[in-house]
């Protein structure tokens, strides 16, 4: 492996279907022992990306380095230092966990005293190792996601990709694949994860992008991207009786109000000001607060605010991008 | 360079012991093997006032063919509905290195189920007059006809039955235009011409040459391995070139 800062560099990066781009000129830098949380809508572009970035499919325009290795010119060297989980398990279901991490072991050219090693060592530390020999078509869909991740660390490669690890799991094996994934970046692993769990790319990632229409919105820490995209504020207050949502909105500092269930949601800009105005108002026209808390924006909303209702490319000015 | 060419042989061997674990040592398909060339023998023989010596030559040649053409072109289509391609195609192996992992296998296949046809040829009283020549044969036959194979997976589909039904369409055909069931001396010349771009044809004249001596062949021993050897590269330069345009698209 080279020595370079960034493991994954890609510039210019683009994917066109036809008349449709997939995926339009995007610039990505991830540094060595980051975890990179790659979020985005259904469609936005994230499965052609990692398609893209691991040597699945080759990209229309762009150059691609892996670990500072073109991965257009020399694809086997860059793709031995990577580890791949794609979107589905896909394990080969008549070969029993075993063999299919023999078969990952012979793939990525691990020695084969080396590979049997490893592969005990991953199943015991992913809960297969009393199923090691049955056919994975046996297998839970927790079970198959479990060995699929084993399988791309076969190789101990320096970098990993996830495509939606955790998506459809059972508690336990999602907590599981956290656990390994945290594990592994402690050991100064690289890992670019795409998840819809926005929960999941706060508690992990270092950093985070979203994409939205094939181009990236926003590149930044989370909690660097939720303090940036300001405006997201907002006051959760429960109110003993009914309170029409219009007067509320009249408010001083206000910007917007939400109802859900018993609570009440005001967006502001300025929730220590909005709270005085908020009990000058419920004191003058005697309203019973029950309950009142200062939300801060979750990743979550950056995201709603990036990609929702289409507005999403028309924020991204707005957003000041960190790509390196 | 050559540890490189090394290290994506040693993968490719890796793909044929996947293939034959996940798609040859299976009952149906080893049944088929040893089953079909049986029931061709006895199709061939019943009725038929022909030497038993040039039934076998034409069973053995059609044998290697049927089996070493059977499963690697439903291999790319049923790895692509598996999805375990964009496993293959994310690992450090180049698309020549999966083809020729998947043709290692058919290989393997085609040799040992030629043995059938061999067996019954000696259970019947019929000798091999040249055995090197025999062996040189059914190897490079079972190679040319894997390619061959590899070119009929290379449609970009995920359906097994689009597959199998455009290579039976070309298989069938070519059985009837190479000399297996009539010599190719009794042919009319243009039979003859046809005769000769199929390469069946080859295989079923090394074979008559191996089993019936010398003078039962049509072209000399060179020409049948070279012919057999042009078309193996020629299948292979396809496939590779084919493969490489399909697979973005099963992806």
């Amino acid at each position: 492996m080279k020595n370079v800062t960034n493991m994954i560099v890609a510039e210019g990066l683009t994917k066109n279907y036809g008349e449709l781009v997939a995926v339009d000129h995007i610039d990505l830098k991830v540094a060595g022992g980051e975890i990179f949380g790659f979020l985005g809508p259904n469609g936005a572009g994230k499965t052609t990306t990692v398609r893209m970035l691991t040597g699945i499919i080759r990209p229309t325009q762009g150059r691609i380095h892996i670990a500072g290795f073109d991965l257009l010119r020399d694809p086997i060297k860059a793709k031995e230092v990577m580890g791949v989980v794609p979107e589905l398990s896909n394990a080969y279901t008549e070969l029993s966990a075993w063999k299919n991490l023999q078969l990952m072991a012979e793939l990525y050219g691990v020695p084969a005293k080396t590979a049997k090693a490893r592969a005990e060592e991953l199943l015991v530390r992913f809960g297969l190792h009393d199923r090691k020999d049955h056919k994975t078509k046996t297998f839970s869909k927790g079970m198959k996601q479990r060995l699929v991740i084993a399988m791309s660390l076969m190789s101990d490669p320096e970098i990993l990709f996830l495509d939606e690890p955790t998506s459809g799991l059972d508690v336990m094996s999602a907590r599981m694949i956290k656990d390994v994934l945290q594990e592994l970046n402690n050991r100064g692993k690289t890992i670019f994860l795409t998840t819809h769990y926005m929960e999941e790319a706060n508690q992990l990632c270092n950093r985070v992008a979203i994409i939205n229409h094939g181009k990236i919105a926003a590149i930044s820490p989370p909690e660097e991207l939720k303090a940036r995209i300001g405006g997201l504020g907002r006051l959760e207050v429960s109110f003993k009786s009914h309170v029409d949502s219009s007067d509320l909105r009249s408010i001083s500092g206000v910007t917007d109000v939400r109802e859900s269930g018993d609570k009440t949601y005001l967006y502001t800009d300025e929730p220590g000001t909005t709270i005085q105005h908020l009990v000058d108002y419920c004191r003058a026209g005697s309203i019973k607060i029950v309950t009142l808390n200062t939300l801060t924006p979750t990743l979550e909303d950056v995201f709603i605010k990036l990609t929702g209702n289409g507005r999403g490319m028309e924020e991204v000015a707005e957003v000041v991008t960190n790509g390196s | 360079m050559v540890p490189e060419i090394q290290g994506q042989m040693r993968r490719a061997f890796a793909i044929a012991r996947k293939d034959i674990r996940i798609y040859y040592l299976k009952g149906p398909v080893i049944i088929f093997g040893v089953l079909s060339p049986s029931f061709l023998f006895l199709a061939f023989m019943i009725g038929r006032n022909l030497p038993v010596d040039f039934l076998i030559a034409g069973l053995l040649g059609m044998t290697i063919f049927f089996t070493s053409t059977s499963v690697t072109p439903v291999i790319a289509p049923t790895e692509t509905q598996t999805r375990n391609l964009e496993r293959l195609a994310a690992a450090p192996v180049s698309i020549t290195t999966i083809l020729i992992g998947d043709m290692l296998a058919s290989v393997l296949f085609g040799m040992l189920i030629s043995l059938v046809p061999i067996l019954l040829g000696v259970m019947f009283g019929v000798g091999v007059a040249h055995p090197l020549v025999l062996a040189v044969a059914i190897v490079l036959a079972a190679f040319c006809f894997s390619a061959m194979g590899l070119v009929f997976s290379s449609t970009p589909t995920s359906m097994t039955s689009t597959v199998m039904m455009m290579s039976t369409m070309i298989k069938f055909p070519l059985v009837f235009l190479s000399g297996v069931f009539i010599p190719i001396h009794d042919l009319p010349a243009w039979g003859q011409a046809l005769a000769s771009i199929s390469p069946l044809t080859y295989i079923t004249d090394l074979c008559r040459y191996c089993f019936q001596g010398a003078g039962a062949n049509y072209y000399s021993v060179p020409m049948n391995i070279f012919a057999l050897v042009v078309f193996l590269v020629i299948f292979m330069v396809a496939a590779v070139k084919l493969h490489e345009r399909s697979l973005p698209m099963r992806l």
